[in-house]
């Protein structure tokens, strides 16, 4: 028997089963191992195997489903996820959907079931589930059908047989379809049985080998951890996940971080914008895209729709990924990171955080409890992603870059690189011999040669060390032919490049 | 394509009917090996491999494995009741390595668990010691060390040497390209449990579910009638579950037996990329003579293949590279040598097209270098060099030997060159060129024939089974399999529309070998070709039956019965197809019958290299354009124009839905998909994370696709059709030559871009650097 780990109260109250809803069924669920899937509880214990394992690291879309939340108001939010990498412990007091769930009453098929077999979308017939399921959770968030976002809605979704063509006239076949009634009836329905199962109970689950603990306040949560600094802090779990699918990892003890309140959420204050622990990459993605819409453009090619909906950025900076794609744009927009202990408390310039290769200085019993982006204006702000595939790829090589220009000078330069070395790195020479030039092409060109003084990459799968050389000059370069006035399109977004169709 | 279900009354073929299973892929009640509910006592099974790619195996300890709480049994070599062997035919795949490893990934021994969970706990408890002998890992290292697995293979035409020596102008260059994984989204996929006696059924994702039960039964010591196969669907095949599904279910079935209990293994994504083949990565040398008006004289070509460390099909697939070296031009004087290269990598395999794209795209490569070389359209060239039409008084003959009779390509060119406005977008894109520095655009138009049949002429024969039930329902059961292709709802149109019946009332079942026997697998496209005829001639076998019996019931010829619109006309009666049943039933006429299909015509001299192999030839033609960013060597596919020849199709939405899938998937393998291997042989790329596969937003911006509508089969195939799933794929060899084209603008024509694949944006970047093209 494993001792409970949340002791904010005193193990008076903590609830040892989880509760959910599964295709409108309430379930109540304990004696389950901390780091059980969805998919195989779905697979195992459910018999619902229409969700399938196509890889189990949450690159295919197979085991797509939705999950559905309650916003403040009372709409329901519906979120596709893969279920591969989704720890039971993470559907507490939702709702979950398979495809075996949208059938409507008289077992006729949902509008997007059925216009896939309309446009002939599905050949070998094993990832369709998964499409289905992306489009379905578009469909009922009334977002994500158009011809501009069907691309973005299907990009966590491979499909080795069709060449995506009818899938896709398929899924903007659907813009013009009305909810049938059972559907609106039936969502009137999952909106009080989520209010139902709402609560902010802490939970803790374990098969007394694996638990899984759910504190939903910010102190409970501190002290847990301080109590126990050897679990392992989960967020997203789109790379925890992967220590156990992959990695076959024991992982005795997890804390997650979703449940608790105040990590819900995007603060404002002092000129920061402030990201909590449990905001997924597509709640951030809506704030800080609007407001810099290069940082949109390079988040919508970050992992897919299912993987924002999961992952978090604090979880994605605290893991230290050599090659993350956001911490050199946020390295380039002065982001400072602030970590936790207990009640102390210690920010540091994010760029500070990443020490070496798999090294963050983040010290035992810490946390990292938010990211602050200065709220200030970023025109001359752009990121560049290079990566053999455009869409759900880890990059090549990542730039984010600002710069201040004032009376045709450079006055300020913040290059930063992912890729290039063993952590994101600032090109410290490019930004020195950029300062105090003049505000034009030619002054890029020079100073990106001193990409060659600043890194001195690897060579891996993604690219080679030469390429990676190459194209990080190239991209200085790109970057400063664009601020200057020569626009060169970006090839990954379809929506740039239609005007040159022939 | 809006689709029908098949109630049409004006029949069953060439109408757009939607998959029989659409309603089940998109429900979720589809059901795949790993769904399929099984006894609570089903064991999980795991593979134990090499951890070197060439090592003598000094000694194995697996008694912590074997003593793991929760793990039943540990499989070896040891433990295999007849031949340790699951080759397709060269006897040279162990199930379980024995005494040396060959590749990094090998299965070595087998844990079989009460858990998935605790098989991968146990399964790092092995204790396997090695001597690590020297690997050889590269085409180059093979081609160094004359690592291969057997003497060059040739077949010439004409004199080559001679001819090219007294050509006008002359070049030679080489074309590395790449392998390539299925990643069919439904890894492989086995499970077995032991029946009476010594009876062993598996349930597996196939394309070949007879050479399973063949390799189960060797592997047990048992004959084929006490193994029996079944195979639903496949979660996608692509080639490569023609052998690869081998190792899993001999595996699977072994540890039925000897544990007593149903054993299933299911390759998880890493392992599948780890432990199986993929398509061959080829490096392509050639000598080309030609003239002015870009006539080509001489072809020759030298294709190194990397075929792994056995056999498997590569024989076979070097055959067909070579029978597509020359892809649609008559080359009178070609010679094409083989390479079968062994190196310690997984033993690469079929995979859609079967060498056949690799010898086309080494041809169109020629092609493109000719172009550049005389400073003329590629297109031209092409134009220049096709084999005769099929209306023309002389026909061209293939270098092995074939005489072409049915060549439509010209009507395809001429017709795809107008549609897609060819010549005016190549000016229009050249202008482009001239004007930006950082972007440039390519387009290219290249045609594909490709040879519909098996090489190995024997494997031409099908067979189906075929039974009316007396309330006149059918059962339909044939000997090919379903991997999404579509092949299950073709044969059941066929079977519908010889008795006029709606499509609902044909019931597609599993394949299994106990109801259909000694079958090929399901490849080399022709599953309609040789099932829909089998099971056309088990339909036409009952129909005879019927009529015969109803019309002396009715004192009329039999020629004087007809099946139309759900009935069968009698003379001066018209019985419901159900009632005309039940009265030949109450007659006592038999009800069932298999049928059969052997291909005409087709002869192939394995030795010679020489013969028909082929029984008519598919053609096709794409054209594509693309953009480069030569900044960052990023790309994108801008529109791409299909007209594709399938004949008279029995199914145009599904033909369709082949030809877009096969181009996507073509495009693939020359762009994104990147297979890489550390200098010690482990594969790096071993999941979706590292391997990339076209993802949506991949397919071109602008995407037409057509039937060739004069399509007709020459041959007398059912219903005049041709066969579809292979030849599109190599319709993608228009985009790697568009980014050729694009290349091509990068600093003047300084030099011809030696663009290899799959050119991934480093590729292009670097071979843009390398021609001048814009830095620092």
């Amino acid at each position: 028997m494993v001792t409970q780990l949340i002791v904010g109260v005193e193990g008076a109250d903590v609830r040892n089963y989880l509760t959910f809803i599964l295709n409108g069924k309430t379930q109540r669920v304990d004696n389950i191992a901390g780091d059980m899937t969805l998919l195989k509880w779905l697979r195992d214990q459910k018999s619902l195997v229409g969700s399938k394992e196509g890889c189990a690291e949450g690159d295919c879309g197979a085991c797509t489903v939705a999950i559905v939340k309650t916003d403040d108001s009372g709409n329901l939010i519906w979120r596709s996820v893969n279920a591969c990498i989704v720890f039971m412990g993470m559907l507490e007091g939702c709702a979950v959907i398979t495809v075996e769930g949208l059938n409507g009453p008289d077992g006729e098929l949902h509008p997007c079931q059925k216009a896939l077999i309309d446009f002939h979308g599905s050949q070998c017939g094993f990832c369709t589930p998964g499409f289905v399921m992306s489009l379905f959770t578009a469909w009922s968030n009334k977002h994500g059908l158009m011809a501009e976002d069907i691309d973005d809605t299907l990009a966590g979704n491979l499909c080795r047989c069709t060449g995506y063509r009818p899938i896709v006239e398929a899924g903007l076949s659907l813009k013009n379809s009305k909810q049938p009634q059972w559907e609106l009836d039936r969502n009137e329905i999952l909106k009080k049985e989520l209010l139902e199962i709402n609560s902010s109970e802490p939970v803790e689950i374990t098969d007394g080998k694996n638990s899984f603990s759910i504190p939903t306040n910010h102190e409970d949560f501190s002290k847990t951890y301080a109590d126990q600094p050897s679990a392992t802090i989960v967020s997203g779990a789109t790379d925890i996940g992967l220590w156990v699918t992959k990695q076959n990892r024991d992982l005795p003890n997890m804390i997650w971080t979703g449940r608790v309140k105040e990590f819900n959420k995007i603060d404002e204050q002092d000129d920061f914008i402030i990201i909590r622990p449990a905001v997924t990459h597509q709640e951030a993605m809506a704030k800080l895209g609007n407001k810099w819409p290069t940082i949109k453009a390079l988040w919508k090619r970050f992992g897919s729709v299912q993987v924002r909906n999961s992952g978090t950025v604090c979880g994605n900076l605290a893991n230290g990924s050599p090659i993350g794609d956001l911490p050199p744009a946020l390295i380039a927009l002065e982001s400072l990171i602030e970590l936790t202990n207990k009640n102390k408390k210690r920010k540091l310039p994010l760029e500070e955080f990443f020490i070496e290769y798999g090294r963050q200085d983040r010290h035992a019993g810490e946390y990292v409890s938010g990211i602050f982006v200065p709220n200030k204006p970023g025109d001359n702000f752009r990121c560049y992603k290079l990566s053999k595939r455009f869409d759900q790829d880890i990059s090549a090589v990542m730039m984010g870059a600002n710069l201040i220009v004032e009376k045709t000078k450079i006055t300020m330069a913040k290059i930063c690189f992912g890729g290039m070395a063993g952590t994101p790195k600032r090109a410290t020479e490019v930004e020195k011999a950029l300062l105090g030039q003049p505000f034009e092409p030619q002054s890029f060109i020079k100073a990106s040669k001193n990409i060659n003084k600043d890194f001195d990459p690897l060579t891996d799968v993604r690219g080679s060390a030469d390429y990676r050389r190459k194209a990080a000059q190239n991209l200085v370069m790109k970057y400063g032919y664009e601020l200057t006035g020569s626009f060169v399109p970006n090839l990954a977004d379809r929506n740039q490049v239609e005007n040159l169709v022939s | 394509m809006k689709d029908t279900d098949g109630s049409a009354k004006e029949g069953t073929v060439h109408k757009a009917i939607r998959h029989d299973s659409a309603h089940k892929h998109v429900s979720g009640a589809a059901k795949y090996v790993d769904d399929i509910a099984v006894p609570p006592n089903t064991l999980q099974i795991l593979l134990g491999q090499s951890k070197f790619a060439h090592a003598k195996i000094l000694s194995m300890d697996l008694s912590q494995v074997e003593n793991f709480p929760g793990v039943i049994k540990v499989l070896t070599a040891a433990d295999i009741p007849g031949i340790n062997d699951c080759s397709p035919f060269a006897g040279d795949d162990p199930i379980f390595a024995e005494n040396v490893v060959s590749y990094l990934g090998q299965s070595v021994f087998a844990v079989v668990a009460e858990d998935i969970k605790i098989a991968r706990n146990a399964i790092e408890l092995a204790d396997i010691r090695y001597e690590e002998l020297p690997a050889v890992i590269t085409i180059d290292q093979a081609l160094e060390t004359g690592n291969v697995l057997g003497p060059p293979a040739v077949i010439e035409c004409g004199e080559a040497d001679q001819a090219l020596d007294k050509s006008k102008n002359k070049l030679e260059g080489k074309i590395i390209l790449g392998g390539q994984e299925h990643f069919y989204l439904e890894g492989q996929a086995a499970y077995a449990f032991a029946g009476e006696d010594t009876d062993i059924v598996v349930h597996c994702s196939t394309q070949h579910p007879t050479e399973i039960q063949h390799k189960v039964a060797m592997a047990l010591g048992l004959s084929n009638h006490d193994v029996t196969v079944i195979t639903r669907r496949m979660g996608g095949g692509f080639g490569g579950k023609e052998s690869q599904g081998n190792l899993p279910a001999i595996v699977a079935a072994l540890a039925a037996k000897l544990t007593g209990r149903p054993a299933k293994i299911i390759y998880d994504r890493d392992d599948d990329f780890i432990l199986t083949g993929k398509r061959h990565d080829f490096q392509i040398s050639y000598k080309v003579g030609f003239e002015d008006n870009g006539l080509i004289n001489s072809v020759i070509v030298d294709q190194a293949m990397r075929c792994g460390m056995s056999w498997d099909l590569s024989e076979a697939i070097a055959a067909r590279a070579m029978c597509h070296a020359e892809n649609s031009y008559f080359i009178k004087n070609m010679r094409i040598t083989s390479h079968r290269l062994k190196t310690n990598t997984q033993s690469n395999t079929a995979f859609r097209g079967f060498g056949g794209p690799q010898g086309i795209v080494g041809m169109e490569r020629v092609i493109d270098h000719v172009a550049y070389h005389l400073n003329i359209d590629p297109l031209l060239v092409r134009e220049r060099n096709f084999y005769p039409h099929k209306t023309s008084t002389e026909y061209g003959k293939t270098p092995y030997g074939q005489t072409v009779h049915d060549c439509v390509i010209q009507d395809i060119i001429s017709e795809l060159k107008k549609t897609s406005n060819y010549f005016e977008r190549r000016q229009s894109i050249e202008k482009f060129n001239k004007n930006n520095d950082f972007l440039k655009r390519g387009i290219a138009l290249t045609p594909v024939k490709f040879g519909i049949s098996f090489n190995a002429s024997f494997l031409n024969q099908a067979g189906a089974l075929l039974h009316v039930y007396n309330d006149g329902s059918v059962y339909l059961n044939h000997g090919g399999t379903e991997m999404g292709q579509g092949l299950n709802t073709k044969i059941a149109q066929i079977v519908a529309n010889e008795f006029k019946l709606p499509l609902n009332k044909i019931k597609i079942t599993a394949t299994s070998t106990g109801k259909v026997p000694n079958t090929s697998a399901t490849a080399a496209s022709s599953g309609s070709d040789l099932n829909g005829m089998a099971a056309k001639n088990a339909a036409e076998k009952i129909k005879s039956r019927m009529a015969e019996y109803l019309a002396a019931e009715a004192q009329i010829k039999p020629n004087e019965v007809s099946f139309e619109d759900g009935k069968v006309l009698v003379g001066a009666n018209d019985y419901n197809f159900s009632d005309a049943v039940k009265r030949c039933y109450m007659g006592r006429i038999s009800l069932s019958a298999t049928g059969f299909y052997s291909t005409p015509k087709v002869h192939w001299n394995p030795k010679t290299l020489k013969g028909r192999p082929f029984y008519y030839f598919a053609y096709g033609a794409a054209c594509s354009e693309v953009v480069v960013d030569l900044l960052t060597g990023e790309n994108r596919i801008l529109r791409t124009d299909i007209l594709h020849d399938v004949g008279k199709s029995l199914n145009p939405a599904i033909d369709i839905g082949q030809i877009e899938g096969g181009y996507v998937q073509g495009a693939g393998w020359l762009t994104t998909e990147e297979l890489v291997w550390d200098d010690r042989g482990r594969l790096l790329t071993h999941a979706p994370s590292t391997y990339k596969i076209p993802a949506c937003s991949d397919r071109p911006l602008d995407f037409r696709v057509k039937l060739f509508s004069e399509g007709e089969n020459c041959e007398e195939t059912i219903h005049r059709s041709k066969a579809v799933g292979e030849p599109p794929l190599m319709l993608g060899t228009s985009v790697l030559m568009a980014l050729s084209h694009a290349l091509q603008a990068v600093n003047a024509r300084k030099a011809y871009p030696n663009l290899n694949a799959p050119a991934t944006p480093e590729r292009l970047l670097m071979q843009s650097l390398q021609l001048g093209g814009p830095s620092v």
